[in-house]
């Protein structure tokens, strides 16, 4: 169709929605319900066209599909677009995420709603952007560009806070942006092009490796984030709106792994090598200090943004791990965490749309009131702790595994996260949901309604069926982490035969 | 078959907890008791049958590189044994609970977590490689905590429940890194993968946490973390007791014949490592050793009876292992065996006292209770007798075992170990005579002969729930007994009659006065099965597990290392050792009489006279009083340290906020009247320009220069 592709047509799909959204016009009641149900209708519009591209992707190839060109800047800097195993299920998991985003903003939102899901549909394109573009330049406009709306989603629709959570989010993301940007020139200086396929073939030289791997680091490290660059996380995470949140812990933290996997690992293995002992010790710092400062939270959300930073961390783990094990662990992780942290910030939505508070101390003993509520939040809070069976297990598990064979040390401590997450997710459980019903306030609070359902139902189903049956994801990994190894040990035995990656034991 | 035994009672959890509400309660009981009846059957089938060894594919489960793991089961002797354990005692379980719980309105919720605990048990007891087991290891963790914590209303409950599955993780840390190690060792996580290349793996050495360790070494003790948290074993015990906040029989199934067991079962289905892990045998036999020593000396002084059975518990687990570190696997896992009946016959009946006292535990408020519930007082009789090891009883064969083998052994750590084990078969028979006289004999100390404690009910603390360190510490001024507990007086003096045990949940509206009534039948019946087996399973299976037709019936199931001949060892110890178990279970009676039958007024004035070695062991060794001093706290604090300190004022106070008062103080400088965030990023992009041309230029651009 006029020469576009199917990934072309993911991108437009949101933005014809939010034309459609800015023509509304009439009296404010009458608005606010057609936006509703026109955003509802392009996002699930994009859902399905992503399960038609998902049908014709070929799990068993490791080479980008469903590929398009189109001029733009220059013969060198085109308009391409492609998918592999790495970013299909990441596409996926956006076009998953938004209607259930626009069910959680339906009765929550009360101001400028054509306005907010006008924003929300620009950032699905932004998202899906980044995830499909094959151009480093194409991927720099779109990776930046989520920032303008989700900064307006907190900024506008966020609570008390705002302004300040708003600011640091720009801040950190801003900081890292630059040196992004810095990067990307400096690779087309180098290899002539920003082609992502074709910069994968360019053996760039070891000392630029290491500067363009500490630029790249600043833009994927602020938005994974990392260990120490992870305080904006927090705030905008308490300020945002439930969906804005969903969308943050989901799909844009995602968006630092997916850096790490298509620039880092793949363009810039020596200095990845190199540096690995800094992301490890960065990556467990995350894991406890995150884990045990979240153990000590007093409101819902942060806690379970702390958790985020602690999940995250074990997702830089296992990628710098360089081992199959590790990568594909990490990266079920990235589809894991977003299905559950995504579930868990909804959990906390429809506890604040009813209540106004996210203090866990004015809640307690929910399930008598709440048995639908409580059960969904189990099975969250279990997928958290990564117990076997959930999808949370699967990926901790095989990124321990890498980490283990990278580095037994790194292992050991990571570890203590497992026992940690334990400690503060079933810790909030039974404060929020468990013990007795006694604040008079909460008498008279209502279980899940069929829009909470529809919203969460398909989140547990996923979360479990993934944990049994991982198959389906892992396997599309497995291609691309296949050749992603194989050039990246090809890359390293070809500079450097004395050091031995792995600690063998003797 | 085995797809049956195993997903029966998945099938069983998954209709009483999504139908619950549809099908009614009734139908829940019912399909849940009859769908591991039929299971239980089955695996009777499968045991008696014997057979070889089989391995069973059920689908793929996950794999990444050649890290591969399937949903299998691998079925041998040692499965098939666990298999009618396990079905068994939750057949009887189930069935009793649908008298146990009859006033309780969730009771489909009940029967669900039950029928899923089954199955990850089983899952646990099937599995074919590390990681199943694994699945099955946190699967009976969630369902622990999930029923620990039934009566969620309960604060103790929720604690309690907590601390199970988190002081279970600190275990499982251990296990996982067990489990890393093994793959890295073996390239492969599936047992069928890893036994037979023990022998060429058992000589490397691997580097960790400063050590060069013998590879094996490391590994099977890394498990073996996994099994002490799983079989509370001294040090991670402290989650055991605290259990018995769960219901009566969640504590016979999950805390006394199966969950607790896993331990010693992962020890024993990894016994081809152990073998060649000759120093992991040694920690598991001191380990072993000191729990059943241990465990025993804080059962001697507890007041609360299901707590004296979970110390039981925890002794006699502490048994299994060092079976088990001397080499002697077969005596661990038979006493594994013979233990589940006894143990859950002595939860089940104690249960049934419970049940029959209106949810009173506190064995001060009990007494003379025999003529009125006379059949539980029978089945308790002979869950004690074989508890204790009485001749011909099923723990008689296995218990005995051990203590001789622990003797026969030649490694280090067995005379420890033998010690321990026949000092604390002294201290278990007292133990089991004092709560039987405790409960059944002497005067009564309930209903109107303890009415006058009831003014001071609201004064009442969970008696389950003494493990604050602020009341143990010294007692209130004025307690003239010389030993505080809690606020209750010493071992006999009446208890204040505590309405937080009598669980508000259940609304019996009965707390008065109060004639203590008989079980229905559908309590009894099991506890007539169980006492069956808890009196026969020896002398029907001796000759199987540990006698002469032991090659036969374990085939390979069991690894012996070629100088591994304890089995045949234990059989020629001298007859002293051999009779030291009856001599101190006679020993025991006859202390345990002489002080609660024949001098009542002896133990108040022991424990006044020995204040601290009393309050030592009533306060179980300080154990929950340490960790929480060495390791809650500081964690918490640490918490606090991470968010306010680190995050809040270094990270923030000298990143983003200082920073950002730099920029704004250039901003109002340079522009005063533009304001406006817009304004910031334009200005940090001009930096960023600047920057970029900065580092264009100074780079020189060395190449690539068109």
């Amino acid at each position: 169709m006029l020469g576009l592709g199917i990934l072309s047509g993911l991108l437009i799909v949101p933005l014809c929605g939010a034309a459609f959204l800015l023509t509304l016009n009439g009296d404010e009641a009458t608005v606010a319900r057609n936006s509703r149900w026109a955003a509802l209708a392009t996002t699930v519009v994009t859902f399905l066209l992503s399960l038609v591209a998902w049908s014709r992707y070929d799990t068993t190839s490791a080479a980008y599909q469903l590929v398009e060109s189109h001029p733009w800047l220059t013969e060198t800097i085109r308009f391409k677009l492609g998918v592999d195993g790495f970013s299909m299920p990441l596409v996926l998991l956006t076009t998953l995420l938004m209607p259930i985003c626009i069910g959680a903003s339906w009765v929550g939102i009360q101001t400028r709603l054509k306005e907010y899901f006008v924003a929300f549909l620009v950032l699905e394109t932004m998202m899906i952007g980044v995830f499909v573009s094959l151009d480093l330049v194409v991927l720099y406009l779109f990776f930046e560009g989520t920032l303008i709306p989700m900064f307006l989603i907190v900024g506008i629709w966020g609570s008390k806070g705002r302004i300040y959570a708003t600011f640091k989010f720009f801040f950190f993301t801003l900081f890292g942006s630059v040196l992004m940007l810095l990067g990307v020139i400096a690779m087309y200086w180098e290899a002539g092009t920003t082609d992502i396929p074709q910069l994968l073939q360019h053996r760039f030289p070891a000392h630029m490796q290491t500067w363009l791997w500490l630029a790249f680091f600043a833009a994927f490290a602020v938005k994974l984030p990392k260990w120490p660059l992870h305080t904006w996380l927090l705030d905008a995470h308490v300020e945002a709106p439930t969906a804005g949140s969903v969308i943050l812990a989901g799909v844009l933290l995602k968006m630092g792994g997916y850096g790490f996997i298509r620039i880092s690992l793949s363009m810039l293995p020596l200095a990845c090598r190199e540096f690995a002992p800094l992301v490890f010790a960065l990556a467990i710092c995350a894991i406890i200090f995150a884990s045990v400062a979240a153990m000590m939270q007093t409101d819902i959300k942060k806690l379970v943004a702390y958790s985020s930073v602690a999940h995250m961390g074990f997702v830089t783990l296992g990628l710098f791990t360089m081992t199959e094990q590790g990568i594909q662990g990490a990266w079920f992780l990235m589809i894991s965490h977003g299905l559950v942290s995504s579930a868990l910030f909804l959990s906390v939505g429809v506890l604040y749309d009813r209540m106004h508070t996210r203090e866990i101390a004015a809640y307690g003993g929910l399930v008598k009131r709440m048995p639908l509520y409580a059960v969904a939040m189990m099975v969250f809070t279990m997928a958290n702790v990564g117990l076997p069976g959930t999808s949370g297990f699967i990926g901790e598990f095989l990124a321990m595994v890498g980490a283990f064979k990278a580095n037994p040390h790194v292992a050991f401590f990571a570890v203590f996260g497992i026992i940690l997450s334990a400690c503060y997710a079933l810790w909030v459980y039974a404060r929020v949901v468990f013990g007795k019903l006694e604040k008079p306030s909460l008498r008279n609070i209502k279980d899940l309604d069929t829009r909470e359902m529809l919203m969460l139902g398909p989140l547990v189903a996923l979360i479990i069926y993934y944990g049994v049956h991982p198959g389906p994801i892992l396997d599309t990994f497995a291609p691309s982490t296949d050749a992603l190894m194989v050039s990246m040990k090809a890359a390293l035995s070809n500079t450097q035969t004395a050091a031995a990656a792995l600690p063998v034991p003797r | 078959m085995y797809h049956a035994i195993v997903f029966f009672p998945l099938i069983g959890a998954l209709i009483a907890g999504l139908f619950g509400r549809l099908i009614g309660t009734k139908a829940c009981e019912y399909i849940t008791t009859s769908l591991l009846a039929f299971t239980a059957l089955i695996a009777w089938g499968v045991f008696l049958d014997g057979g070889h060894a089989e391995r069973v594919q059920v689908a793929h489960w996950f794999s990444a590189g050649d890290f591969t793991v399937d949903w299998a089961f691998k079925v041998d002797t040692l499965t098939r044994v666990m298999l009618v354990v396990v079905t068994t005692v939750s057949t009887l379980v189930h069935l009793y609970s649908i008298g146990y719980m009859e006033e309780d309105p969730h009771r489909p919720r009940f029967f669900a977590y039950l029928s899923l605990f089954t199955f990850a048990m089983l899952m646990l007891v099937t599995a074919d490689n590390l990681v199943q087991m694994f699945f099955g290891w946190e699967g009976v963790g969630l369902a622990s905590y999930l029923l620990i914590g039934f009566w969620y209303e309960k604060p103790s409950a929720n604690a309690a429940a907590m601390k199970a599955f988190i002081v279970n993780r600190v275990g499982d840390f251990g296990f996982s890194l067990g489990i890393f190690l093994v793959f890295v060792l073996f390239g492969s996580v599936a047992f069928d993968g890893i036994f037979p290349k023990v022998d060429e793996v058992s000589k490397l050495t691997f580097h960790f946490l400063g050590y060069d360790w013998n590879a094996m070494t490391l590994a099977c003790l890394l498990l073996f973390m996994g099994a002490m948290g799983k079989s509370a074993q001294f040090l991670l015990h402290t989650w055991l007791p605290d259990a018995m906040e769960g219901p009566t029989p969640v504590s016979a199934l999950i805390h006394a014949a199966t969950m607790v067991t896993a331990g010693v079962f992962m020890v024993a289905r990894l016994s081809p490592l152990f073998e060649v892990a000759p120093n992991a045998l040694i920690v598991v036999t001191v380990i072993g050793g000191i729990t059943s020593f241990f465990a025993a000396t804080i059962g001697l002084v507890q007041n609360d009876i299901k707590r004296v059975i979970a110390y039981s518990t925890c002794s006699q687990l502490g048994y299994m292992f060092v079976g088990l570190g001397v080499g002697a696997y077969a005596t661990g896992v038979f006493h594994l065996f013979t233990h589940a009946f006894f143990k859950a016959l002595l939860f089940l009946g104690a249960g049934s006292v419970i049940h029959a006292m209106h949810h009173e535990q506190d064995m001060r408020n009990m007494g003379g209770l025999r003529p009125y519930i006379p059949f539980t007082c029978a089945m308790m009789a002979i869950g004690s007798l074989a508890l204790i090891g009485f001749p011909f009883t099923a723990g008689y064969y296995s218990k005995d075992a051990i203590i001789e083998a622990a003797y026969a052994s030649t490694r280090p750590g067995h005379t420890l170990a033998f010690l321990c084990t026949v000092i604390a078969a002294f201290f278990t028979s007292f133990y089991s005579w004092r709560l039987f006289f405790l409960t059944f004999e002497g005067p009564a100390r309930w209903g109107a002969h303890a009415a006058h404690a009831h003014q001071d009910a609201h004064h009442a603390v969970p008696a389950v729930a003494h493990s604050v360190a602020a009341h143990a510490a010294d007692g209130p001024p004025g307690h003239t007994e010389g030993v505080a507990h809690d606020d209750r007086g010493h071992d006999l003096e009446p208890a204040h009659k505590s309405d937080v045990v009598a669980d508000d949940h259940h609304g019996h509206g009965h707390h008065g006065d109060h004639t203590p009534h008989e079980s229905p039948l559908v309590m009894t019946l099991p506890l007539a099965v169980l006492a069956f087996g808890a009196l026969f399973a020896g002398l029907i299976f001796k000759d199987r597990f540990i006698g002469e037709g032991m090659e036969a019936f374990w085939g390979h199931a069991l690894a012996h290392g070629p100088e591994n001949h304890i089995m045949h060892e234990m059989h020629h110890v001298p007859a002293l050792v051999a009779y030291s178990p009856l001599v101190m279970l006679t020993l025991g009676f006859v202390l345990a009489w002489w002080m609660y039958i024949k001098r009542p007024e002896l133990p108040s004035a022991l424990a006044a006279q020995q204040p601290v070695l009393y309050r030592f062991l009533l306060n179980k060794w300080y154990f929950d009083e340490i960790y929480d001093r060495i390791i809650v706290r500081p964690t918490k604090d640490f918490g606090i340290f991470c968010w306010r300190t680190l995050d809040i004022k270094i990270i923030d106070g000298y990143g983003p906020n200082a920073i950002a008062s730099r920029v704004l103080d250039v901003a109002r400088g340079a522009v005063r009247f533009q304001t406006g965030y817009l304004y910031h990023y334009a200005f940090v992009m001009l930096i960023g320009v600047a920057g970029l041309i900065s580092w264009y230029m100074m780079s020189g651009l060395p190449k690539g220069t068109h």
